[in-house]
């Protein structure tokens, strides 16, 4: 009896759906590489690039477009968004609650925290850059390797800082409820932190904003390739992990009769979901939604264990987010919009549906 | 308390009594506020873990419903005391989570999410996932909850088959006719325990008639026990 075929809800075979996967992927590469404003769109630079026309000066400039700006924003909005719904997955698994988030634990408090201190020190003007908005004189995606370095390392500290304020108001990661709340009390007290930082030195205010809005206009191939570096081991200990979040989703103690030594493992998902959340919101601030939404994205699609829903949920959020990150590109051109302003749109509207959605079939959420 | 190995013992008494406490803690899940419980004449809390699971099934009462997970795959975490970590499921875990599904009539919503069951099916899911353990001790909090008459009928053959091939069962029930069915009954109140004894005695009847204040009295119907309410309490 064969009982993964009975179990899966699918009807085409595998490799057809693997390989209309990866011609989707190429596809939504080539467009977001080709995404461009004027004479820098795919049109202009197709025949520079391949086609052997335009002088040397130009055809360098090409590649660099496509090479030193466009592909490694492209992969690391795919590879922030991957990050953000890996660590939703294990949020909702760890917590139960499916509108947990990543930054249930404080992260994205004491990221901004660490940022806006950072910016008070430096008077406010981290970097005078253009940057993704041209009305946006000050940005906190600084080109300067040593602005950047001060503020994503900032923001990283901070984010994992905050975590271990929740842990030591927890008590410790025994008890899931407690640990919730530690996370809120937390984010609320981190974020008045914030605003009094912002209020004593208000010409943080802008380049803070850009923080609080998220961007992936200024992410290279340094920030792209950590990213990476933190997504690849994270999402294996996920998957080792998933088990647990399966054995969790029928209560602690349930869990706990099956054998499982929770404290350890409970700490070591905590880890993970720090972890993601903190290198991916260092390196492009603040982006609302991926996270919450990529998990309930797949889970609508399939029926999956925690296994595939790590895998899944962190292939959708980079989709989404590489998604975002075209339309932040296009929508408004040749002015761009801040990535996580749509991200954090689309994602309310999807939340709003996914309520109704619950209201209808269950009479209440 | 002693419960001697191939027997199946109920624990009833009123609301608030502590029976699902005792068998948390009979499950490792509490401490003991005192003294110690021994399985197979070990403390309880010297096993280690994965072992204790493999001889120790617990079925907690309103056990939280993983609603995205299917059928199968719930009833498939009865075996993880039994699978190394990452370790696929052999074809002995297969067969042993059919087992279990048929046996609680299961089966066929196997690739159903749970979220899509009522609360009977429900349950007898979570029974299989208990069964699945194919533990020599299993402790039942109210595993009667959501079923109806035909499917509490089937889970108590259920029951009588598993004591036949030596297993114990140890189950809370508040419905007193059917915890009456099993070969022992321990009566608790006031989070003390009162009695235990065999199930037909009639010093278990009195016990049972005591701690729900005589507001209950126990006859005896085609052979079975059951305890029928009495609408007035006596005057004294």
């Amino acid at each position: 009896m064969a009982l993964g075929t009975q179990a899966s809800p699918a009807h085409s075979p595998g490799w057809a759906r693997g390989l209309g996967a990866l011609l989707a992927l190429l596809g939504g590469l080539l467009v977001l590489l080709g995404t461009g404003v004027g004479s820098t769109g795919l049109e202009n630079l197709w025949p520079l690039l391949w086609g052997g026309q335009g002088d040397a000066a130009e055809r360098a400039m090409a590649l660099q477009i496509v090479w030193d700006i466009r592909l490694p924003r492209t992969l690391g909005a795919w590879a922030a968004g991957a990050l953000l719904g890996l660590a939703g997955a294990v949020a909702q698994g760890l917590f139960r609650n499916p509108l947990a988030d990543p930054y249930l634990l404080g992260s994205a408090s004491g990221a901004s925290l660490g940022v806006a201190t950072v910016l008070a020190l430096m008077g406010g003007g981290a970097g005078m850059v253009g940057g993704a908005s041209a009305a946006m004189a000050v940005s906190v995606y600084s080109s300067h390797w040593l602005v950047r370095l001060g503020l994503t390392g900032a923001a990283f500290a901070g984010a994992v800082l905050a975590v271990l304020l929740t842990l030591a108001l927890a008590r410790g990661v025994q008890h899931t409820l407690r640990l919730l709340l530690a996370g809120v009390v937390v984010g609320v007290v981190l974020g008045a932190c914030t605003s009094l930082i912002l209020l004593v030195s208000p010409d943080s205010l802008q380049a803070m904003q850009a923080f609080l809005l998220g961007s992936t206009g200024f992410v290279g191939w340094t920030s792209c390739l950590l990213m990476l570096a933190v997504w690849l081991p994270c999402l294996a200990a996920a998957w080792g992990l998933s088990r647990v979040l399966d054995a969790l989703a029928l209560g602690e103690s349930t869990a706990h009769s099956l054998g499982l030594r929770l404290a350890p493992l409970r700490a070591a998902l905590v880890a993970v979901l720090a972890l993601a959340t903190g290198t991916a919101v260092a390196q492009t601030g603040l982006i609302a939604f991926v996270g919450l939404a990529a998990p309930h994205l797949v889970r609508a699609a399939v029926q999956v264990t925690h296994g595939r829903l790590m895998l899944l949920a962190s292939l959708m959020g980079g989709a989404l987010l590489a998604g975002a990150d075209l339309l932040a590109r296009g929508l408004l051109a040749p002015q761009e919009l801040p990535v996580g302003v749509l991200t954090a749109v689309l994602g309310g509207g999807y939340l709003l549906w996914l309520m109704h959605r619950k209201t209808a079939t269950r009479g209440l959420l | 308390m002693a419960l001697a190995a191939g027997r199946w013992t109920s624990i009833v008494g009123p609301n608030g009594a502590g029976k699902s406490t005792l068998l948390r803690v009979l499950a490792g899940l509490l401490p003991a506020a005192s003294g110690q419980v021994l399985l197979h004449g070990r403390d309880l809390h010297a096993w280690p873990r994965r072992e204790r699971a493999q001889h120790l099934a617990w079925l907690g009462q309103n056990e939280a419903a993983a609603d995205d997970l299917t059928v199968y795959d719930v009833a498939m975490l009865g075996r993880l005391p039994h699978q190394g970590w990452m370790q696929p499921p052999t074809a002995a875990d297969h067969a042993a989570v059919e087992q279990a599904l048929r046996s609680t009539q299961a089966w066929d919503w196997r690739a159903r999410p749970l979220g899509q069951l009522s609360g009977g099916e429900r349950q007898r899911v979570l029974l299989a996932r208990l069964l699945a353990v194919q533990a020599q001790v299993l402790l039942m909090d109210e595993p009667l909850a959501n079923l109806d008459p035909p499917h509490q009928a089937d889970w108590l053959q259920l029951v009588r088959d598993l004591v036949a091939r030596g297993c114990t069962v140890v189950s809370v029930l508040h419905e007193l006719s059917m915890a009456l069915q099993a070969d022992d009954v321990a009566v608790v109140a006031q989070g003390r325990l009162r009695h235990h004894g065999a199930a037909q005695d009639a010093a278990t009847h009195r016990a049972l008639e005591q701690v729900f204040d005589e507001r209950i009295a126990i006859h005896s119907v085609a052979g079975q026990w059951l305890a029928l309410p009495r609408l007035h309490a006596p005057a004294c």
